[in-house]
């Protein structure tokens, strides 16, 4: 019976998230299934106390993230690199291409994969059509990276520093063992991106552009750039001086916040997401107590154990695979829990499956495309066909090949 | 004659300057351009895999917003440089469906586009998109090449035909 309530508390969460009904947000239904799994008894009151515990800095450690990144944006960092895109491409399509790839590839690497959605993918679609050239490319090359691209540093991602949380290596193995399988899962989309959209990449942009046709400088927003590379240096020592990494990304998203205050308290409030913040912690509880009643034992029974090439290439697959089914958040609870006993090689197999392989779908997840299809028969005109067709040419390659550099560098590091 | 002449960005301007010579003095031209949704929709709604997430977009002019104004400077820059009197047409949506959509609705006599594929003289030099539309026009179409055309010299014959 436990087991039935906590799978069904996991279900409705889940549907409540990609339902977004009104009368019911996601986050009431997680926070509500959280504290139903506690009351039946599915969960202890200490089993939900340590789940807590465990997930509670982590999602301090986003929030201070998600400011800093919206910080970022009101000192118009995204703003001057759309002008650097622009100056760079010098007209050629293709040379925007390779800018767009610097900038997402960066931008998810250092302020998460959310930045680069919700704040630099608008900002290419402008500076695209401002050249003017096809902005098809540049939008659907942004759309990939937020994941593929999320692979280099715990930051990068929600699923990333839930694994750093775990694995119990430092910032800089992390990055250190990530970097093959990041360069690795960029150069893929590259190969795959510029021949799929060939025919947009040729020649040069023509007439009515406003942007970079001047030649001016745009203004270098230095006081956001420095605080971003001050924190990431500290990222980087954080191992060294024997400080968590959360404590450099409070103190940048503080020093964003005061030198460039945002219009209001709400804002400040809003652009840290307290909804999103709560579902996670709601959802943590669920699946620990999913996991307590079963649910671990049946994904450590579908997961190889060991740390050869083919135990992470079978990780990394049925991450990418529970990831389209669930979507990548639970996924990665749920498999983080079982596996992070094991070595970090398996943990961070797992985060290449569970970042990457929800390119294969627009939605993230399989399960979600489905079932938006079904709620919203209509009322989008959301065109996923192309977004597949890049999907499926990205995402076995990416999985193999970045798992394969995973491996080489748990050989040499 | 009514002539519909879709242009896009990329080629634009030879477009244009090849309806300006080829199509007849009298003709009643009309000039289409169409923003692709599915693009708009990545870039300016770019929440629904992200389990949990509702934050409102940046402040500022929407995605929509801008490509609206993108593709109106655009058309307008197109008008300018045909010269001659012309109307525009701003759509949204598939581009091929819209492009045939606006060739019945008018209806035009003769449906003008540029080549939006390599600039080769061979099948590769059709896109995805002109393709539909010449596979599926119903008028006459007339298919010119987005850039300087490729000469005789460029003609490859296939095996059989050497």
């Amino acid at each position: 019976v436990n087991e039935a309530i906590a799978l069904v508390a996991l279900a409705a969460a889940l549907t409540a998230a990609v339902a977004r009904w009104r009368w019911a947000p996601d986050w009431i239904v997680a926070a509500l299934g959280a504290v139903i799994v506690v009351a039946v008894g599915a969960l202890s009151f200490h089993g939900a106390r340590t789940a807590l515990g465990r997930l509670g800095p982590t999602v301090g450690f986003l929030a201070a993230l998600l400011v800093l990144a919206d910080g970022c944006r009101r000192a118009g960092v995204f703003d001057a690199l759309g002008h650097l895109m622009a100056l760079g491409s010098h007209r050629r399509p293709r040379r925007l291409l390779a800018m767009v790839f610097l900038a997402a590839a960066g931008t998810t690497a250092v302020l998460s994969l959310d930045a680069t959605i919700v704040l630099l993918t608008p900002i290419v679609f402008v500076t695209a059509a401002r050249l003017p050239t096809s902005p098809r490319p540049h939008v659907y090359a942004c759309s990939h990276l937020a994941n593929s691209a999320s692979l280099l540093l715990p930051v990068s991602n929600l699923t990333n520093l839930l694994a750093f949380a775990a694995c119990g290596v430092s910032f800089t193995r992390f990055a250190a063992l990530m970097v093959l399988p990041w360069l690795v899962a960029v150069a893929i989309e590259w190969v795959v991106l510029t021949r799929v959209f060939a025919d947009d990449l040729r020649g040069t942009a023509t007439g009515v552009g406003s942007v970079g046709a001047d030649g001016e400088r745009p203004h270098l927003p230095r006081f956001a750039l420095a605080v971003v590379a001050l924190t990431l240096a500290g990222f980087a020592v954080s191992s060294v001086l024997g400080i968590a990494p959360v404590w450099f990304a409070t103190a940048g998203a503080v020093a964003l916040t005061v030198q460039q205050p945002p219009a209001s308290a709400r804002d400040l409030a809003g652009a840290a997401e307290p909804a999103f913040l709560v579902f996670v912690l709601g959802l943590g509880v669920i699946v620990s107590a999913a996991g307590v009643n079963g649910l671990s034992s049946v994904v450590d029974s579908l997961l190889p154990h060991g740390s050869d090439l083919p135990a992470l290439l079978a990780v990394a697959f049925v991450s990418a695979v529970l990831a389209n089914l669930v979507n990548n958040l639970p996924a990665t609870l749920i498999v983080v829990a079982v596996v992070s006993s094991s070595a970090p090689g398996a943990v961070l197999a797992m985060l290449i499956g569970v970042n990457v392989g929800p390119n294969l779908t627009y939605v993230g997840s399989l399960a979600t495309l489905l079932w938006r299809r079904i709620v919203h028969a209509h009322d989008e005109d959301v065109d996923v066909g192309e977004f597949l067709k890049l999907g499926a040419l990205t995402v076995p390659g990416t999985l193999v090949a970045a798992t394969v550099g995973l491996w080489l560098a748990l050989q040499v590091l | 004659m009514r002539a519909l002449v879709w242009i896009t960005e990329a080629s634009w301007q030879a477009c244009v300057d090849q309806a300006r010579q080829l199509l007849p003095a009298d003709a009643e031209v009309t000039i289409l351009h169409v923003a692709a949704s599915d693009v708009e929709q990545l870039a300016g709604h770019p929440g629904p895999g992200r389990l949990g997430r509702h934050r409102p977009p940046p402040p500022g002019p929407t995605v929509r917003e801008i490509s609206d104004a993108e593709a109106r400077s655009l058309l307008e820059a197109a008008a300018e440089r045909f010269g001659r009197g012309s109307q525009t047409v701003a759509r949204r949506g598939r581009i091929e469906r819209e492009v045939l959509e606006a060739a019945d609705e008018l209806p035009a006599d003769v449906l003008m586009l540029a080549r939006d594929g390599a600039p080769r003289r061979d099948p590769k030099s059709i896109g995805h998109f002109a393709r539909f539309v010449v596979d599926h026009a119903g008028c006459p179409v007339l298919l010119v090449w987005g850039q300087q055309p490729p000469g005789p010299a460029e003609m490859r014959w296939p095996p059989h035909l050497r």
